[in-house]
């Protein structure tokens, strides 16, 4: 069946909906009675269910993290690069599993579902969410298939938060926490960022004040532009310049050339948006990046993250990307820092990379050999 | 066990907190975590040697020590470990002052440039030792601040550093008495425990 795929792929996967009928109080003290989580796992759970790796995703990504949904596919699932046989998260060994977080729109309870206290779609009125949140689902997951412990939990940026988060929120249910081009809290520059991109949605006529799916609308400009924002601050200068350059995709700066000029940057933009928009929910990109925003490990630890890391009991692999500006190797710096001081094992690598933020889902050959060691020394020790 | 190792282990307390200064693929760490029961990190800047101390199971972070180590509090350990590494940072004296604010004391190993053997072939031939031990041209080594054992002594002196233990080390890491009796001669590498 999966003769055609690649040998490193996991080939056709099927995602499973879990229904959890067991309310769930928000942080925002609001409480889902019920809400359904979409997820994927790859590999074998081993007979001492300790091999269980999982995954957190980012912003933009859904449970859908390797292998293909159709034989027709044109792309596997977004961190393919990683996860498979022979790979960094080898699926010889681990049994990955890949969560859909609540809040999103791959599938799992969202703005696009319908709230069983009123009959409609939830839209903007969709309760905030914390990666805490994630995080709580995400154990019930982890009780529903079995697993008491991950051997590891992993996650790159919003994911990365995630796993931080895992370490302080169930120290006894992870022995390592892979943090990937991440952050303790985003800067002020960050939240920038994601505010110039949520403003350009709220600004589109057609988003409705969010009720836009009632209105038969969709603000697909707004999304589009949110993720052209997005996507510019996740790649680097030196990245695009050698994808693009000045290059033209039509016109002529030539005397007496009259046609319009357009610079293949402009036009690549504009596709990464249209397809963005096409597919995305726009309340879930409100949702999603007020969670990135508001995400702060230490906040009611006194600021201290000294002391947040003082409850962990994981050990610790933090890799960054020298050309990610959006979430620095001085962020990764701060953690281990704070991992130090709190005197918990921590590992370092800092990736020179010309990628940028997305360099974590890249095949970029240093960052899967250190990756791909890491998580050897997690096998080593599976019971 | 290499001597070196061996002498190490001994001037290092059980349960320690160490920080080994450019710990190289990390089996030093390993094998004080082994014996010893040490906690602790090592620094890399070598790429490959990264990904064997990650494979060896111990704590390394990729840091530049010539970038500056404030980030490590003042006492926060109980060794600092500068393994083959002196030579190397672009500023000895401070590494060696950071060593000692960092932790409550200093293990160094370090190439002994007045070596019989290095006199020998500058004597001799008049330029810069090329060996299987030091195989690097001058142009083009890591190494850019060789020193003798009695430079090292006089750094000490000028920065008020008190030597503990001192040990000397042949090209077999082997410790005879020539090397203890005539260091600056016949140690290869010199390890040295200091405190301020």
């Amino acid at each position: 069946m999966s003769a055609h795929f690649p040998n490193d792929s996991v080939g056709l996967i099927k995602p499973t909906t879990q229904r959890f009928t067991e309310p769930l109080t928000l942080f925002s003290g609001y409480t889902l009675s019920e809400y359904e989580l979409v997820y994927e796992t790859y590999g074998e759970l081993n007979a001492a269910r300790s091999n269980a790796v999982l995954i957190c995703h980012a912003l933009s990504s859904d449970h859908h993290a390797a292998g293909y949904h159709n034989a027709d596919d044109r792309k596997p699932g977004w961190w393919d690069s990683c996860i498979g046989p022979g790979k960094a998260i080898d699926t010889n060994d681990f049994f990955v599993v890949s969560s859909n977080n609540i809040g999103g729109c791959g599938g799992s309870t969202g703005p696009r579902s319908i709230n069983p206290q009123t009959g409609k779609i939830y839209g903007p009125d969709f309760p905030h969410l914390r990666a805490r949140d994630w995080v709580h689902c995400q154990a019930r997951l982890a009780d529903l298939l079995g697993i008491d412990q991950w051997a590891a939990v992993v996650g790159g940026s919003l994911g990365g938060m995630q796993a931080l988060r895992w370490a302080l929120e169930y120290p006894q249910r992870l022995r390592h926490a892979v943090v990937i081009a991440s952050a303790m809290k985003l800067t002020a520059q960050n939240i920038a960022f994601n505010e110039t991109a949520r403003q350009a949605i709220i600004s589109d006529p057609d988003f409705k004040d969010g009720y836009y799916l009632t209105h038969g609308t969709n603000p697909k400009r707004g999304l589009a532009i949110a993720r052209m924002i997005g996507h510019i601050t996740y790649l680097s200068d030196e990245a695009m310049g050698n994808k693009f350059g000045r290059n033209l995709r039509s016109g002529s700066f030539a005397a007496g050339a009259d046609e319009a000029i357009e610079f293949q940057v402009q036009s690549y933009l504009r596709h990464q948006g249209d397809t963005f928009s096409d597919n995305f929910d726009a309340n879930t990109y409100l949702l999603m990046t007020h969670a990135l925003d508001y995400f702060d490990l230490a906040r009611e630890y006194g600021d201290d993250p000294v002391r947040a890391f003082s409850n962990a009991l994981c050990d610790f692999m933090l890799i960054s990307f020298t050309s990610d500006w959006r979430f620095a190797p001085e962020r990764s710096r701060e953690i281990y820092n704070a991992l130090i001081g709190a005197q918990k094992a921590v590992s370092y690598a800092e990736i020179i990379a010309k990628e940028g933020h997305d360099g974590f889902l890249m095949p970029i050959p240093r960052y899967l050999e250190v990756f791909s060691a890491y998580m050897q020394r997690v096998r080593a020790t599976l019971a | 066990m290499s001597t070196t190792t061996d002498i190490i282990e001994r001037w290092i307390k059980p349960n320690a907190s160490v920080l080994d200064l450019g710990c190289g693929d990390g089996s030093l760490l390993r094998s004080l975590m082994q014996t010893k029961s040490v906690t602790g990190y090592g620094l890399e800047i070598d790429y490959a040697k990264i990904t064997q101390a990650i494979g060896n199971g111990i704590n390394v972070i990729e840091q530049n020590i010539d970038a500056g180590l404030d980030n490590f509090a003042d006492a926060s350990f109980d060794t600092v470990i500068m393994s083959q590494a002196l030579q190397a940072v672009h500023y000895p004296h401070v590494a060696v002052e950071e060593m000692l604010r960092i932790g409550q004391e200093g293990v160094i190993i370090f190439p002994n440039f007045a070596h019989w053997r290095c006199r020998y072939y500058l004597g001799t031939r008049g330029r810069m030792p090329v060996s299987k031990f030091m195989p690097y041209s001058w142009y083009d080594t890591p190494n850019i601040h060789f020193c003798t054992v009695r430079d090292f002594e006089a750094l000490c002196a000028n920065m008020a550093i008190r030597i503990l233990d001192r040990a000397f080390v042949n090209m077999k890491d082997r410790s005879p008495w020539l090397a203890q009796r005539w260091p600056n001669l016949f140690a290869v590498n010199a390890i040295y425990r200091i405190s301020k």
